[in-house]
């Protein structure tokens, strides 16, 4: 019976990759440019002009942080479009009909959100070298929370599909949520250089801890505790997993 | 063995529409049967619940002795379901929908190439197998389903319209082929519009209308049942009103040179020649007006509907 779940699993993740690599052009060049555009503007132009940040060139410190917002885009739209397109031109049934348990479909589309994120961000990374020196100071930490960003934002992308009912409802959390979040979640700044007040309001944003874990990885320099950062991205993801799957079980929106 | 038996099914939707008032079902394995029903009588929920596309408010489901709920997994694993309306992604190669469906059974990837290729020449889709599932006509993507459906070889399937919109010539290849799985063993269940399809193909059959079985038979016990035919005589001569048959009630002329007859189950087709060969009527050519299974499917859901509204 598992060697089955297994072979479903393959099959829905290698469907999910092969949706986003057959149109890679639209779904990996893109946030490379854009990030390129990024560390032209802020981490060359005005960079240069604001010197150095946390003890390192300012385009050094914003460059994992660019990373981390690619991989958080892009785990989140592959999940949130692929099964969002599935459910609206109903091939999600083919998934439903067949013996394959919710946790074996939840599974596969994080795993293919996961991917498209990695390596989105492996894109962003190669390209950061052009106007960076490489270095890692960890590269676990790295690996470590890449992965766990990926799958945390992969599942956000799940339930926000489950729950919408246009496309206009995929766009809208990603808009003003996920993208307000991640600009306010240190990448371009230190939260140490913002009034105690703010600095108390910007912990409560999750993608803080992911984007400072990150930094870690590769500066060895960040402004929350590494250990902290790791277990809100887990109590998050443990928190995203039961609810998606909880949802998936009851069928909402995909069963009446 | 029984490969489907559904016990007091109910289905409220959220609307608060009843589509299903707790009806009661049992399919023999190796049987082909036809559900039938007008269109919202609750034929596609029964198949929804059945497939798992649907939440049911009550009752029991079992394919070959398993429960929907407590052993979905072998349930599931032996059925295979055509659902009405289009739903493999569009912009997939088709082979590639096929095998990615055996993959979600379980099916390993050597096998499921091989059942692909098997079932797509079979219903003569291996020349297409690298198109995108959106550039084959109506009756291909109707072919596909059915191949989609039986790559993992399930023991009961389910067809709702799997001939709708589809040629003649293509529907007839579509009779050969469910005939063909059936005798090597397949049960399957059929809902269609096409009652000659039914009458053709079916053995056993249930009558499904706003939400209750009305009919459940055999095929042959249900057209007993049919106490008269209509049939439509073309004749020689020009005839100015309907004729007055001694035998015969419901004359209807509809033209010159045509007249309906409502043919009791108790007269023949000679009774009515001769009476009308007395009058020097002759009849050139005849038809039924429509097929038996389509006469009776129509005083029974007219049936209900009457008692329905008293």
């Amino acid at each position: 019976m598992l060697y089955r779940f297994w072979i479903a699993y393959l099959t829905i993740t290698r469907k999910e990759i092969m949706r986003f690599a057959r149109i890679w052009v639209q779904t990996i060049i893109p946030p490379v440019v854009m990030v390129a555009l990024y560390f032209i503007i802020f981490g060359n132009l005005i960079g240069q002009r604001i010197g150095e940040m946390d003890g390192m060139l300012y385009v050094d410190f914003i460059m994992p942080g660019l990373v981390m917002m690619s991989i958080i885009t892009n785990s989140y739209t592959n999940v949130v479009s692929s099964f969002y397109g599935a459910k609206y031109s109903r091939h999600i049934e083919e998934m439903q009909i067949a013996p394959v348990p919710d946790i074996v479909i939840l599974l596969g589309f994080v795993t293919g959100g996961m991917v498209r994120g990695i390596s989105v961000g492996i894109a962003v990374t190669l390209v950061s070298l052009l106007f960076t020196e490489f270095s890692i100071h960890n590269p676990l930490i790295v690996l470590l929370v890449a992965l766990l960003t990926s799958c945390l934002f992969a599942l956000a992308g799940l339930i926000n599909a489950i729950f919408a009912n246009s496309f206009d409802d995929i766009t809208i959390i990603p808009t003003f949520v996920l993208t307000p979040l991640t600009y306010l979640g240190g990448i371009f700044y230190s939260i140490k250089l913002l009034p105690e007040f703010w600095q108390q309001v910007s912990l409560g944003n999750p993608i803080l801890y992911m984007v400072n874990s990150f930094r870690y990885g590769f500066r060895g320099t960040s402004d929350i505790d590494l250990f902290t950062a790791i277990v809100v991205i887990l109590f998050f993801i443990a928190l995203l997993f039961s609810v998606s799957l909880t949802l998936l079980a009851r069928g909402t929106g995909i069963r009446q | 063995m029984l490969a489907l038996e559904i016990s007091n099914l109910h289905k409220t939707y959220a609307s608060g529409l009843q589509a299903l008032k707790g009806i009661d079902l049992q399919v023999e394995e190796g049987d082909f049967f036809a559900l039938l029903g007008p269109n919202g009588a609750g034929k596609s929920t029964c198949i929804g619940i059945i497939s798992g596309l649907v939440n049911k408010t009550s009752g029991d489901v079992k394919i070959f002795g398993h429960s929907i709920d407590e052993e979905f997994i072998l349930a599931k694993s032996m059925l295979g379901s055509v659902p009405q309306e289009f739903n493999f992604n569009t912009f997939e190669p088709v082979q590639e929908i096929i095998t990615n469906q055996a993959g979600f059974y379980g099916v390993p990837a050597r096998i499921a190439r091989q059942q692909t290729e098997h079932y797509l020449k079979q219903l003569g889709l291996w020349q297409h197998r690298r198109s995108q599932a959106r550039r084959l006509s109506g009756g291909m993507k109707r072919r596909l389903m059915i191949a989609r459906a039986m790559v993992h070889k399930p023991r009961l399937l389910i067809l709702d319209e799997p001939t709708a919109g589809v040629d003649i010539e293509l529907r007839r290849s579509m009779w050969d082929f469910l005939e063909q799985i059936n005798d090597q063993g397949t049960t399957i269940i059929l809902t269609t519009h096409y009652l000659e399809e039914a009458e053709r193909m079916c053995r056993n059959i249930a009558i499904i209308d706003e939400g209750n079985i009305i009919q459940n038979t055999s095929m042959k016990l249900l057209l007993k049942q049919l106490n008269s035919e209509t049939f439509v005589l073309y004749l020689r001569d020009d005839l100015e009103q309907a004729p007055k048959l001694a035998s015969f009630d419901n004359i209807v002329t509809l033209d010159h040179h045509s007249i309906e007859v409502e043919v009791p189950k108790r007269r023949s087709i000679n009774d009515l020649i001769s009476e009308l060969e007395a009058q020097n009527i002759v009849v050139e050519r005849m038809r039924n007006k429509v097929n038996r299974l389509e006469e009776l499917f129509v005083k029974l859901t007219t049936k209900t509907k009457k008692e329905g509204a008293a």
